[in-house]
């Protein structure tokens, strides 16, 4: 049978977008540890609401780590401190009694906070709207197997393609860069042969929608290491050479505009 | 009302091609004339709303997610069918046709049936052209899988994470359109109502769940795409924010329900841990593949796993269905491994689930193909369980998965309000009684891709120089005054219990009477404590905090709200259909060996209940299934 765990949660708490945050301290009893962190929150505010106060908004929906809703920083960790884990896979039974958590929402400009530990991520949306996509008009396609893929390229194209959209790899880089998420998916389109008639002017596009909200990449590493999905920071460089050369072949492809 | 499903004439296989040809069409150059209103984008709403962009409809789409790609769509693992017979293991539309039909226990249409297997084959081609990474051989080919039950392999899968991969082509797509201004997006967007005018669809209300602001949309057409209603049990494998809200306000402006009583409880979920439990996890039934399912026998067994002999093991689906085995339907394996936890055989500290156990998959095949097949589910079951399947068995035990039941649709896929259509897991139409696995992502983007896009123009053709009904038209007045009141009266109760509370109360009443195994006692009670149960929720609620601001626990009431009145009429179906059939399992309608037994003569129907009050129970319509094709059997996996 499960152990209980008693903890101090300090949880950030903020009404809105422009009103003024605050950290608040709640005491979390009794809480098996086989239960998920998302869990725990869910007893926490149980406990609030019978109280009478307002509960803490926090992001979450399928609780089985593929949707991207949900992720705080647990101790100042994206995700907290287990290896490839969202929050909502992260279990109580990896704390212990009398341990003191503190409960943040993303940080990052990009993401304002919308309520407690809610932000707003829609930036990542405007980067796939700018040209994460294959154009192939539904009906148009020619049999599956017309084009065959060896199965290094499709495996590598589906490391890249696992990305949640979570957003951890904005929330731990110190320069809020939005890099790993960004050539995650140029990886997945550019390395596939379905992507490559748009691929320099996909890269060009998503890129330059990319440095308009978010900071610069320098390398640190902190996105993959706080990726659920442990997307390789390799896929940067991939991204890199692809946005010089974009540079080159969208111009020549312009006339020298 | 007479129930027109608008099944073509003609031989099963010519049925959709005539009906293309006969159906209205819209001119490219009008097509900019008419708005579509798409909720929901999941499988079938973003392909839907991409699709209809495409050939030129002017398209608005809601979700109320922060973006698109988080619908539940995602969460599919196992992979989707297509009758390509790549394998060239006989497989062919007709069988993919045939087994989907006896798969769903005969309780679906021919027509659409065959439909979606039709078009199976076009979604394989067009998600490849999109770039969905497939699993492949090491010629460069498609791989595929046997899959749920099937004796053939057609399955095709993207790791673990099919649904993941399928969607964020769909999403991808969509936001294509959105990038060329052919669709337009809103997020956070919760459809609160439908509005009705002179008996059509004219729009829909919405509640903006940030800023809490009530705003109107208007259009020539409303598809719903908002998924199935599984969390009515509370406990299940849907998202935590999967609702039914949208459909049965819907039905609650006219459209008909139907079947509300067919939900599938899926064979392989981890089992609940403790009384916190707010979700199930559901393991790809793929690992039924190559996972051996069984019980001790001695049911106080006090051994390790690993420890039990062969001789002591209780292999039962193997034993009871020797041609099948582990791979039986999702309805015949859920209720076994009921059976067995019921006989005080479960395994686990709480003794609520049964072994799925790789040993000799592992012993066959090798550690690192067996790896290489579930690494994904593996490490999603050690981080939830802190248990390695690689070194002792999986606990599994049955969850609500997927709801066949929905709003009742025709051929074309519109319900019986004109203009308002439904496509996806919300409609009813394509599964039965009973979904195979791999066919739910199948059904989505086949209603989205390739069949609501044609079958629209149909309606919409003879509103040609017609303008949507205004958002200033009382009509949308009222509804948002509707909802406002709603919104305010939850904010006001001022009671003692939480949203979260009646939930769950209300999904023990639903799992208990209406779960795996339903007869008439338990079912009567389920109306009588739900509606007693509704009564204190409306009298004891308490939900804090404001409405122009976000706060999921007054969305949460709303939608329990909804729940209430849909529990009571899936009591009130289940009590109607006196049978037994795929999902719906009547303890009183049995064969001598246990199994499901039908009532072809009564119950070769689809009940589809009207809605009159809250107070009055729905009118039942039925529509005939008429089967030219197959041959009604006893199902029979022995």
């Amino acid at each position: 049978m499960s152990n209980h765990l008693n903890l101090t949660l300090q949880i950030w708490r903020q009404d809105g977008p422009t009103a003024p945050g605050r950290f608040e301290t709640y005491e979390a009893r009794n809480i098996p540890d086989d239960a998920s962190f998302l869990e725990m929150l869910d007893v926490v505010n149980e406990g609030l609401i019978e109280q009478g106060n307002v509960p803490i908004e926090f992001p979450h929906d399928c609780r089985e780590g593929i949707c991207g809703t949900c992720g705080v920083m647990i101790n100042g960790r994206a995700h907290g401190q287990e290896k490839g884990t969202a929050t909502c896979q992260l279990h109580m039974r990896k704390f212990s009694d009398g341990d003191t958590i503190a409960i943040e929402p993303w940080r990052a400009a990009a993401f304002p906070v919308v309520k407690d530990l809610v932000v707003d991520r829609s930036p990542l949306d405007a980067i796939i709207e700018a040209g994460g996509f294959i154009t192939a008009p539904t009906g148009t396609a020619g049999d599956a197997n017309d084009t065959p893929i060896p199965k290094e390229a499709a495996d590598s194209a589906m490391d890249a393609a696992a990305c949640i959209g979570c957003g951890a790899c904005v929330a731990a880089c110190p320069n809020s860069a939005g890099q790993l998420f960004t050539s995650a998916k140029l990886w997945h389109l550019n390395s596939l042969p379905q992507g490559q008639p748009e691929r320099y002017k996909r890269t060009e596009e998503m890129v330059e929608t990319m440095e308009q909200f978010f900071g610069s990449c320098t390398n640190h590493g902190e996105c993959s290491e706080a990726c659920p999905k442990e997307i390789s920071i390799d896929f940067i460089a991939y991204m890199n050479r692809d946005y010089i050369k974009s540079k080159r072949t969208n111009r020549k492809l312009a006339g020298q505009r | 009302m007479v129930l027109d499903s608008k099944i073509p004439e003609g031989p099963l296989a010519e049925k959709w091609d005539k009906h293309k040809f006969d159906i209205k069409l819209v001119n490219p150059a009008n097509k900019r004339k008419f708005k579509v209103l798409v909720v929901g984008t999941g499988l079938a709403g973003s392909s839907a709303a991409a699709t209809l962009a495409e050939l030129g409809y002017e398209v608005e789409a809601f979700t109320f997610h922060d973006s698109p790609r988080r619908a539940h769509s995602i969460a599919a693992q196992g992979g989707i069918n297509g009758a390509k017979n790549y394998r060239n293991d006989g497989d062919s539309i007709y069988r993919l046709f045939y087994d989907t039909i006896k798969g769903g226990d005969y309780r679906g249409r021919e027509a659409n049936t065959y439909r979606l297997a039709q078009v199976s084959v076009d979604i394989i081609d067009q998600m490849a052209a999109q770039g969905v990474p497939f699993a492949r051989e090491y010629g460069g080919l498609l791989a595929n899988r046997s899959f749920g039950g099937a004796q053939v392999s057609r399955t095709f899968y993207a790791r673990g994470q099919t649904g993941q991969q399928l969607l964020l082509g769909a999403y991808q797509q969509m936001m294509g359109q959105v990038h060329a201004g052919k669709v337009k997006l809103h997020t956070r967007m919760e459809m609160l109502d439908l509005v009705m005018k002179d008996g059509e669809a004219a729009g829909i209300v919405c509640r903006n769940l940030l800023t809490g602001e009530i705003t109107s949309h208007s259009g020539h057409a409303v598809v719903l795409a908002t998924g199935g209603y599984g969390n009515v049990f509370y406990l299940s494998t849907n998202a935590m924010t999967c609702n039914v809200s949208a459909a049965w306000r819907a039905h609650r402006k006219g459209a008909y329900f139907a079947n509300p009583c067919y939900t599938q409880i899926h064979p392989t979920c981890i089992p609940a841990a403790d009384e916190f439990q707010s979700k199930l996890t559901l393991m790809s039934e793929s690992l039924r593949n190559d996972g051996r399912i069984w019980v001790p026998r001695d049911p106080d067994e006090q051994r390790r796993a690993r420890d039990i002999p062969e001789a002591d093991r209780y292999y039962y689906l193997e034993e009871k269905y020797p041609a099948f085995g582990n791979l039986v339907p999702r309805d015949v394996a859920s209720r076994n491994a009921k059976t067995v936890v019921d006989q005080g055989l479960g395994v686990g500290p709480l003794k609520n689930g049964v072994y799925l156990d790789f040993a000799a998959a592992i012993d066959r095949d090798g550690l690192d193909k067996v790896w290489e097949r579930y690494s994904n589910l593996f490490e999603m079951y050690e981080r939830i369980t802190g248990e390695d399947p690689r070194e002792m068995p999986m606990r599994i035990f049955p969850a609500t998965h997927y709801t066949m039941g929905g709003l009742w649709v025709d051929y074309n896929l519109m319900t019986n309000v004109p203009g308002l259509y439904a496509c996806g897991e919300a409609n009813f139409s394509d599964h039965g009684a009973n979904r195979l696995g791999a066919s739910a992502l199948m059904q989505g983007l086949a209603d989205g891709y390739f069949v609501l896009p044609y079958t629209i123009g149909d309606s919409l053709a003879g509103k040609l120089g017609t303008d949507p009904v205004s958002t200033d038209d009382p009509v949308f007045q009222e509804a948002e005054q509707g909802v406002r009141d709603q919104i305010n009266t939850f904010l006001s109760i001022n009671g003692t219990q939480s949203p979260d509370y009646f939930h769950r109360e209300l999904g023990k009443l639903v799992w208990n009477y209406i779960g795996m195994e339903r007869d008439q006692n338990g079912l009567e009670k389920a109306v009588s404590e739900i509606r007693a149960l509704r009564e204190e929720f409306w009298k004891d609620l308490r939900v804090l905090g404001n409405s122009d601001t976000l706060n999921s626990s007054l969305e949460k009431a709303g939608r329990v709200a909804d729940f209430f009145e849909l529990a009571e009429l899936m009591a009130r179906d289940a009590l109607d259909r006196e049978e037994s059939c795929g999902g719906h399992f009547r303890a009183e309608s049995q064969t001598p060996e246990g199994e499901a037994l039908r009532n072809d003569d009564d119950f070769a129907h689809v009940s589809a209940w009207e809605w009159h009050d809250a107070d009055t129970p729905q009118t039942k319509h039925a529509e005939e299934l008429i089967f030219e094709n197959v041959k009604l059997t006893q199902r029979s996996y022995k």
